[in-house]
């Protein structure tokens, strides 16, 4: 039973309260959900997770951002091309403090997920996201980056426009900024094109949200030729925040409601909003080149690998390349 | 009893030891021929059968058409440094197996011992027309020269030790892109690349990327599409999302010649596409023009 199937076991429950009128009946039924929601609704899988995260009620960048900063003001286009719809970027408040927010928006409706192009950005989304993060940089402004795509979108324009070129350049100034910044995953973190504005001082993640390198279903179809495995792969592939928590590849986890951040949006935002403002906190007082090598110190420890020790053969360098490969 | 046991244990012994010394010369004499099995090779543009043995003088071009076949990475560095100045750096690193993957270990351990390699990219300091320069080589006959967390951390050493020594790099990329099998790892081995070249080219340094067949994914996002100079071999196939994933998202078929080398040039992503046989001397005319004349 995976996690939507017991949403809509909790929406018949709630359904039949409807139908009842003794305050009885309906205060065992509120118990039963409660307990349901307590016992069931907590225990989910990886693929769980993946479901939330793509879940259609799940809170969007807009929502987010609206709560965040009601000030918020929109800033448009990449100043080459166009304006990319599913990169939102902008200036606003957070109590009091003006950031740049950035953030890749899928749509609620099925019309603006397609005009959104379901958070899948083209090269001119990031170009525009690094023409305001740069803008950041300048007027000495933190940023936020609040991260939720399915991946860079593959398609024939974005391969014209120069795809990879985008994402690199990105990824190269992004290391090189002396402001802070702070990443949030709020729901999908697929791959490069969600690596791409995520480099940053402080990598949160929502608790259901993941951090992918590609879809479980592209793993599964590419490893094992079967894309209805899915689950499994998810299971194998440690996307969720706990795991990433433990690999020590983001800093925090921003905890949800049981059953997801659609049951209780509010308290979401609020927590989300809290630790934004915690990890500013710990960054407002460092200095520009602090924050420049802390941010480079940490993307430098990323990896996982061992190196042989040479001090244990009694030789040096050169000997053992003489030992090991005569080329 | 005793005795007649211990004769044939000693013998046993030997045995090994004959076994061991015999593997070491077959292991030689591959060594040594760096021919891959079977004598002709059907070149995949012009169809026509190829001698693999002049195809290998050829430095692998086809004769009939000039199709650029795949190659190895040491056979590239042979090809484009000088003779006996590539002293390899970075070796000994180990790769891990951070997911617990169940047969991630043994295919590395054959890709291994079918390549001789450690990983899918090696590099070092080497001399290209009697000029100091630090070299690094993806080799795509390496799991398809996925990047994993050795390969990102050698390309960032390659960039730290070009910047302790003061040297140009040049990086021939030949990717897959980010290697899944170790996940998010691989993902983020792409930040730390891009902030090499960051590193890197703060310090006033010539960086050229040369991109070969093929180059996509990870790879093409990260360090490879940002030297200050990007050199292309002909007719590679060079892009972020690979082919068949655009076909199946946008669902029709892609134009001839999308996503290669001169397509890229026609867009403005590439400087130069470069022949495989003119590759050295326009290297070597690179640094050259990048010497330090104003101090």
């Amino acid at each position: 039973m995976n996690i939507l199937e017991k949403e809509n076991k909790l929406k018949a429950l709630e359904k039949q309260i409807e139908g009842l009128g003794e305050a009885k009946a309906i205060e065992k039924i509120k118990e039963e959900i409660i307990n349901y929601k307590k016992n069931e609704m907590t225990k989910l899988t990886a693929w769980d997770k993946v479901l939330l995260a793509r879940h259609q009620q799940r809170p969007k960048a807009c929502e987010f951002i609206d709560y965040l900063s009601p000030d918020f003001m929109e800033l448009h286009g990449d100043r080459q091309f166009r304006d990319d719809p599913s990169i939102i970027g902008g200036i606003g408040t957070i109590n009091g403090v003006p950031f740049t927010i950035i953030a890749q928006q899928k749509g609620a409706t099925t019309e603006e997920n397609i005009q959104r192009n379901f958070a899948m950005p083209h090269p001119e989304g990031y170009r525009k996201a690094l023409r305001l993060m740069k803008q950041a940089e300048k007027f000495n402004r933190p940023i936020l980056t609040l991260i939720d795509t399915p991946g860079a979108y593959p398609g024939i324009g974005a391969e014209e426009r120069g795809q990879g070129q985008a994402i690199a350049n990105n990824l190269l100034e992004m290391s090189q900024f002396t402001v802070p910044i702070i990443s949030v995953v709020i729901g999908e973190g697929g791959s490069g094109g969600a690596l791409a504005i995520g480099v940053a001082n402080k990598i949160m993640m929502l608790e259901n949200a993941i951090f992918s390198i590609l879809s479980p279903e592209g793993y599964a179809s590419i490893l094992w030729k079967d894309a209805s495995k899915a689950p499994l792969a998810a299971e194998e592939m440690k996307i969720t925040a706990k795991d990433l928590k433990d690999f020590q590849i983001i800093d925090s986890i921003i905890p949800e409601p049981p059953g997801g951040a659609h049951f209780n949006k509010e308290a979401v935002f609020k927590e989300t909003k809290l630790s934004i403002m915690n990890a500013y906190n710990q960054l407002k007082d460092l200095t520009g080149p602090d924050r420049y090598y802390g941010r480079n110190y940490k993307i430098r420890k990323y990896g996982f690998l061992q190196r042989f020790n040479y001090d244990n053969l009694g030789g040096n360098d050169s000997d053992i390349y003489k030992n090991i490969r005569n080329r | 009893m005793n005795k007649i046991k211990q004769s044939i244990n000693s013998r046993k012994l030997l045995k090994e030891k004959l076994d061991l010394f015999q593997n070491k010369l077959s292991y030689n004499k591959t060594h040594k021929m760096d021919v891959p099995k079977g004598l002709y090779e059907k070149c995949p543009t012009c169809e026509k059968t190829i001698n693999k043995k002049l195809n290998i003088q050829n430095d692998y071009i086809c004769t009939g058409c000039g199709h650029h076949f795949r190659m190895r990475a040491v056979d590239r560095i042979r090809h484009i440094v000088d003779r006996n100045t590539f002293i390899e750096r970075g070796i000994g690193y180990i790769t891990l197996n951070p997911l617990f993957q169940h047969d991630y270990e043994e295919k590395i351990a054959k890709y291994k011992k079918a390549t001789q390699l450690d990983e899918a990219y090696i590099y070092g300091h080497a001399k290209i027309h009697g000029q100091s320069c630090v070299v690094g080589v993806m080799d795509s006959y390496f799991l398809m020269g996925s990047m994993g967390s050795v390969v990102g951390e050698k390309v960032t050493k390659t960039f730290e030790y070009a910047i302790y020594k003061r040297l140009p790099v040049i990086i021939f990329t030949a990717s897959g892109g980010a290697r899944m099998q170790e996940g998010i790892f691989s993902l983020m081995q792409m930040a730390k690349t891009s902030a090499a070249v960051a590193k890197h080219s703060r310090m006033g340094l010539l960086y050229i990327s040369v991109l070969t067949h093929p180059t996509t994914g990870g790879v093409n996002a990260s360090f490879a599409s940002l030297g200050d100079i990007i050199l292309a071999e002909p007719n590679a196939l060079i892009g972020f999302a690979g082919p068949r994933v655009i076909e199946q998202t946008i669902k029709q078929k892609l134009p001839d010649g999308f996503q290669r080398s001169e397509f890229l040039l026609e867009k403005g992503f590439i400087d130069q596409v470069v022949n495989r046989k003119d590759m050295k001397a326009t290297l070597a005319k690179l640094l050259l023009l990048h010497q330090k004349v104003i101090s």
